[in-house]
């Protein structure tokens, strides 16, 4: 009897809670993202701005069917959109490398300690992100302490060429992105059931095997999900490639930034950030399928 | 001895405590046990069962001593090397694989061909009771069915010993019951030694050919479940196993005398004994009639407490001298139990050729 209002009031309830936070993804999330894609669709005023007309030559121009009456295509954005697709990648790669294991050691401290390393883990996030960029600089330019260090050593006469280069862009992402890949990784290895190693291997298997059979696919959602949360950032950064990678490792990000601001084309711009978009929705999209089923009961259940 | 499929030589291992010092939870271990044996170790937590149990699989290294499986030393081996299989506690099936995978991971490991793999595999959950079941997930599968998928998984590789660590804790007492019957046949079946680890007293009477108490890392008894409960070797084991009255005093002739002044009648050798502990298990009492039979000896008490027990009654009363005697008295002796209960009084009959005499010096009370 109560059935029917109770579920109305529960509904009252959640749209009363749900409705600012809604109201406001709405105006402020989706308007400029309405905007954004209709900018993508328009063609480029001589002087800035939108001609409002459709044209599909912005994605052209990234994908090969470029505007046939101003420009020949150009591989030039597919390229850049290669390099960070594989510079993101490399990223997620490295900062599993190092996460993965330091996950296990930690979790098999005592509380006391595992508390502080926690701690040390999340400590970057209190200093500002520039500041600790910038200190990558200092490190790494020509008379930076690496390149003093190693002429003063007689390991090198030269200074080396560190900074600027698609390797200081990846060393840079991997440092500020190991705490998004170490806390999800950490997550789902914390709540490994050690006595599934322990049957594992009591019924025959080594290391690697139980490792490659048992710890791995159970941790596995920490490491699909670290992946994601650190890809995708990397994928559009535009931070790091403009303070380490100067003007020879352009990112996403950094074109879309110039097309924007200084290029003052905002159709392309839009083109390039929808594209990179629909890239992540797609990533979060195969998760999200793979979670939802993970979580669901296989087919044979009553 | 070409018979035994395990044997223990001296088997110590301290663990560290987190404040300081060390606890010893093997105190030098001698244990054999046969080929085709369904041996129980029982104990209160902390006496040292599960360490023995986990020594033997190899997820504890001994301090020192040795370990023999079938005449060969596994001491040294890592536990994916010794022919050794375990049923866990909580099962601890693999959550990520479905039973059938569960079962045949120890076949996959060892890389068992395809055909005779899956057969084996429907042979072992055939055997459990769960034919059919390969494509669930364990999570849709009832804690009993669990147990089983774990005992399957576990028989798989026809280990030649396979141990159990307290595999029915988890399940309700009708279940436990059935499984415990279940779980005999199938060591018969299968011919594989049986160790089998439980704190349940009446688990380890019922499974078992032999019974080891366990207390405070030594073995205090290893005998039959019959021998272990009629004839315990001290105070601990028979206070452990079953309900037990322990009257603590000095032999006189025929007849025990506690420092209260409480006097039992015995009628079995004593001249070799002085100080001794006199044990009357509650079913060994009746309520005397009121005459007096020569054979019997008689106890008068105060009753504390009937409690009906659906079988029978519990009487608790207190003797002369205030020690306290725990008593199961029959459903037929319902007359004297009423009388009883109004009087307040009772005289309890025993016979003196059935009290068990434990020589004093022995374990603890």
């Amino acid at each position: 009897m109560s059935g029917p209002s109770r579920r109305g009031r529960e509904r009252a309830q959640l749209g009363f809670l749900l409705g600012p936070v809604s109201a406001f993804l709405t105006i402020f999330l989706g308007g400029p993202l309405a905007i954004m894609l209709i900018y993508s669709f328009l063609a480029p005023g001589l002087y800035g701005g939108v001609e409002w007309q459709f044209y599909p030559h912005n994605f052209g121009r990234i994908l090969g069917f470029a505007d046939p009456e101003f420009e020949d295509f150009d591989p030039v954005y597919l390229a850049i959109f290669l390099r960070s697709v594989r510079i993101a990648a490399t990223v997620v790669i490295i900062t599993l490398l190092v996460c993965y294991p330091a996950a296990f050691q930690i979790s098999r401290l005592s509380e006391k300690r595992k508390s502080f390393a926690l701690f040390l883990i999340t400590l970057p996030f209190f200093a500002s992100l520039i500041v600790r960029l910038f200190i990558w600089v200092l490190i790494l330019k020509k008379t930076g302490f690496v390149n003093l260090t190693l002429q003063t050593l007689g390991i090198v006469d030269e200074p080396l060429e560190l900074i600027y280069t698609e390797g200081a862009v990846i060393l840079g992402m991997v440092y500020i992105f190991i705490p998004f890949m170490f806390l999800p990784v950490y997550a789902s290895v914390e709540k490994l059931d050690w006595t599934l190693v322990r049957a594992s291997q009591d019924l025959g298997a080594s290391g690697f095997q139980t490792f490659c059979r048992v710890i791995f696919p159970l941790t596995l959602p920490g490491v699909i999900g670290g992946s994601i949360i650190v890809f995708i950032p990397s994928l559009g950064n535009f931070v790091v490639p403009a303070v380490l990678g100067g003007a020879k490792t352009l990112m996403l990000g950094n074109l879309i930034e110039q097309q924007f601001l200084a290029a003052r084309n905002w159709p392309f711009g839009a083109a390039l950030a929808m594209l990179v978009m629909s890239i992540v929705l797609l990533l979060l999209f195969i998760y999200v399928r793979h979670e939802t089923r993970r979580g669901d009961d296989a087919p044979g259940i009553r | 001895m070409a018979e035994s499929i395990v044997r223990l030589e001296k088997a110590r291992k301290a663990f560290p405590l987190p404040e300081g010092g060390t606890v010893t939870a093997l105190d030098g271990i001698e244990l054999e046990v046969a080929r085709n044996e369904f041996l129980t170790l029982l104990g209160p937590s902390g006496c040292g069962k599960t360490t023995l149990l986990h020594a033997i699989s190899g997820f504890v290294e001994l301090d020192a001593g040795r370990i023999f499986v079938d005449g060969d030393d596994v001491t040294e081996r890592p536990p994916h090397k010794r022919p050794v299989n375990t049923v866990f506690q909580n099962y601890a099936l693999f959550p990520h694989m479905t039973v059938g995978s569960n079962v045949g991971y120890a076949l996959d490991i060892s890389g068992t061909p395809r055909m005779e793999r899956d057969s084996r595999v429907g042979e072992a959950l055939e055997m459990v009771g769960l034919g059919g079941l390969q494509n669930r997930l364990p999570r849709q599968l009832s804690g009993g069915q669990q147990q089983r998928v774990a005992l399957a998984r576990a028989i798989i590789a026809r280990p030649k010993l396979l141990l159990l660590d307290e595999p029915l804790s988890a399940l309700d007492r009708k279940l436990r019951q059935a499984m415990q019957i279940e779980l005999k046949t199938l060591q018969a079946e299968l011919g594989i030694s049986f160790i089998f680890v439980t704190h349940d007293q009446e688990e380890a009477l019922t499974m078992s050919n032999r019974v080891a108490v366990l207390d405070g890392g030594a073995i205090q008894q290893i005998d039959t479940p019959r021998a272990v409960y009629n004839n315990p070797a001290n105070e601990f084991v028979a206070s452990f196993i079953g309900a037990s009255n322990l009257f603590r005093g000095a032999v006189k002739g025929n007849t025990v005398v506690t420092a209260g002044g409480d006097v039992i009648q015995v009628s079995v050798d004593t001249t070799s004994m002085n100080q001794v502990t006199a044990l009357l298990r509650p079913e060994q009492y009746a309520i005397a009639n009121g005459e007096r039979d020569a054979s019997a000896a008689y106890m008068d008490v105060t009753v504390r407490q009937i409690v009906f027990t659906g079988a029978g009654y519990e009487l608790h009363g207190e003797t002369a001298s205030g020690h306290t005697v725990v008593a199961t008295i029959a459903a037929a002796q319902q007359t004297q139990v009423a009388n009883a209960e109004t009087s307040r009084r009772a005289t309890l009959s025993y016979d003196p050729a059935a009290v068990h005499l434990i020589p004093a010096s022995g374990g603890k009370p």
